[in-house]
Formats: structure tokens, sequence, C-alpha cells
């Protein structure tokens, strides 16, 4: 499924990189220690994460990821947006926990590959 | 629902010998970053965490959670097991993804933990 | 027979630095002497909670520090005094998020930012005395309702 259909069934805001987001999801990872997303996440996945720092947009670039989703209402800093916007990482905002994006993602029927 | 139907959903392994196979659960806390536990206004009954450590262990004390399942299989230190032990707090592990534990218990109709605001 | 919460209580906690393996030991020793001294479970979690991330901080960021606590019928007081690098700018410090936590420490779960709005959102008083290069010292109170 497309980004955008993300977006609009879980009522996210975007914050970054609006254009990009046609990109196609494969899979779903929640994880806030950027090790072992770094060593785990697969391409094309949409990372569920809290944090903020601007760590989290080379990572995304790095492991090709179709965007960012940031739970219960985390704002990404300047850094992070500015950053975000220059590699065309889509960083979303939400106001549930990442145990119901999770959900309601696993809902939708995306996995975790 | 039980921690024991918690346990089979997930597929989990149970580390310590307190296990309360009719424990109630209902809210849930995933997140690998302790803080974060803290800043619910309830932490709930269950932590889901990859931070395998007795910090994790030490948190789910201050906050009062009842039960943590460390996610990703990566297996804890001997000592992480006998703090748990020594504070009665079960200990599961199981080697799904953070994602995917969720996603089941959320079918379930298992929910998260209430939010400070 | 004798009214639990009629008991004050004080003492202090020594703290180490960076030794992540026995951090958060000294909260959790507050919270049972809180609970053993009949306290109420609601105010058992705030000032539990307030100990905790103060204690965090301290492993986290600095060499030592110190835990004094002081418990009586009316209050909790609990002052953490550290030698470590102090705080450059309280109120970025104070917004949720916000940390100058190494990749290191985050990597490891820690610093994600939360710890001194956690403390302000649980505590009834929080008085922060920084100065970068010598330490930082943070006092908290909570209030006890009288029954």
């Amino acid at each position: 499924m497309k980004l955008q259909e993300l977006v609009d069934s879980l009522s996210l805001v975007v914050k970054t990189a609006s254009a990009h987001l046609t990109k196609e999801v494969t899979g779903g990872y929640v994880s806030d220690l950027l090790s072992d997303v770094i060593a785990n996440i697969k391409e094309g996945s949409v990372w569920i994460t809290l944090q903020t720092h601007q760590n989290i947009v080379a990572v995304a670039t790095l492991k090709e990821l179709s965007g960012i989703i940031l739970v219960n209402n985390r704002t990404p800093d300047a850094d992070t947006l500015k950053k975000a916007d220059g590699e065309g990482i889509p960083i979303l905002v939400s106001s549930l926990s990442a145990f119901e994006i999770a959900g309601l993602l696993y809902n939708l029927g995306l996995r975790c590959r | 629902m039980t921690l024991n139907e918690v346990k089979d959903i997930l597929q989990a392994e149970v580390l310590t010998s307190n296990f309360d196979t009719d424990m109630h659960i209902e809210l849930v806390c995933s997140t690998d970053l302790m803080s974060d536990v803290l800043a619910f206004s309830q932490s709930g009954d269950l932590l889901l965490t990859g931070l395998v450590d007795g910090a994790a262990v030490r948190t789910a004390d201050i906050a009062h959670v009842k039960a943590i399942v460390f996610v990703r299989g990566k297996r804890p230190s001997k000592e992480t097991v006998a703090l748990a032990e020594e504070k009665k707090i079960p200990l599961l592990i199981t080697k799904l993804s953070m994602f995917e534990s969720c996603g089941r218990l959320y079918v379930k109709n298992l929910r998260s933990s209430i939010n400070a605001g | 027979m004798q009214d639990k919460s009629a008991k004050t209580a004080e003492g202090v906690f020594f703290i180490t630095g960076k030794d992540f393996a026995n951090a958060g030991v000294a909260s959790c020793e507050l919270k049972s002497i809180l609970e053993k001294m009949g306290v109420d479970r609601g105010i058992v979690r705030r000032a539990s909670i307030a100990a905790f991330e103060a204690e965090m901080n301290v492993v986290i960021y600095t060499p030592a520090g110190m835990m004094r606590y002081k418990i009586t019928p009316d209050y909790i007081k609990i002052v953490v005094e550290d030698v470590g690098p102090g705080i450059e700018n309280i109120d970025l410090a104070m917004t949720e998020g916000y940390s100058t936590a190494s990749d290191d420490i985050r990597s490891m779960g820690f610093g994600s930012g939360m710890g001194l709005p956690n403390i302000k959102r649980n505590t009834d008083e929080l008085n922060i005395l920084s100065i970068p290069g010598i330490g930082t010292t943070l006092e908290i109170v909570i209030n006890i309702k009288k029954e």
C-alpha cells in the first residue's frame, strides 16, 4: 500500500516531504533503538518510533525506508525537519501510541518482514 | 486477557518462576525507552520492550507494571532474570518483532496505556 | 494501633555514574520505604518516578551523585545532587524530547529527553540549581494529602 493510504486511514499529520507520499510501504517496524533499526529493518518499511533527533533521517535514508511515523505526538526538531525535507523522507506524526499504530497497520494487513 | 493467553499469542517463553497464568492484562506499553514508560499517567499492565536490561525491570517496578515481555528474541542476563524474580515480575521472551507483537495483541483487543496528555 | 503515616524517615543513597547495571536501585529502595510506611499508592508512584528520573540523569550524565530523602506525614522531599557537567540551558532541558545524550546512550535506550519533564509532571515543587562545569542539584517536593 502507498504511504498516502496510511496517512489517510490513520489521520497522520504530514510534517515533511509531502511530495513523496506515493512511496510503496512494504512492511512496518517498531523500534526506538537505532542500532536495532540499522541492523534489522527492511527497505520499503515504515519506521514507527518516538525518537525525534536528526539521526533518524540518516537511518531512513541509509535503509531506504518509505517513511517515519512519530508517535505520542512527538514533534521532530528543526534540524530533523530540514534534513528530512532535503532527503525526501516523509515524517508523519500521530497522537496515538506505537502499540496502537502498529495494531492499526497490522489490521490493514501490513507485516514486519 | 490473561498473561497465559499473552504467552500463547506471542509464542513466548517464560523466564521467571513466578508466572501467574491468570494475571489480568488489559493495557500495554510498548517502547524501548524507559522514560517513556514513566511518561504515561498509567503505565499499564504489560511492558513490551527491546531494552533487555535490568533498567527495564526497575522501570517496571517503579511504574507498577505487572509483567514484561522482551521482544526480538534477545536474551536477558541471569542478573536481569534474578532481579525480576526478586521483584516478582514475570519475565517472558518472544522471537517476534515489536511490530508483530503489538499487532497480534491489538487484534485481540488489548489497548495502550493511558497517555499523560 | 500506630498510625503508619505518622512516622517520618530520612536517609541518603549514593549513586555511581555510568553504572547502568544498578541504575534505579536507589529509587526502587525509596519506593519500598514509602510502601512500607503506608503512603498512598498514587503518591508513591509520583515520588518513585521523580526519584528514578533524577537518579537516571545522574547515572547517564555524571560521574557520581547523591540522593537524600525526607518523608514526613505532610510531604516527601528528595534532593539529588551530582558533580556532573551541569545543565547549560534548563528551559531547553525541560522540553519534552530534548536531550543531550550521546549516540551510545541513546542506543542503550536512555536519554530520550523525557527525564526532567517527567519529574516536573509528578511533583508539586521542582527547583533546579545547576552550574555548568560544577554540577547540578534537584530539589523535589511532593505534598501528601492529609487523611
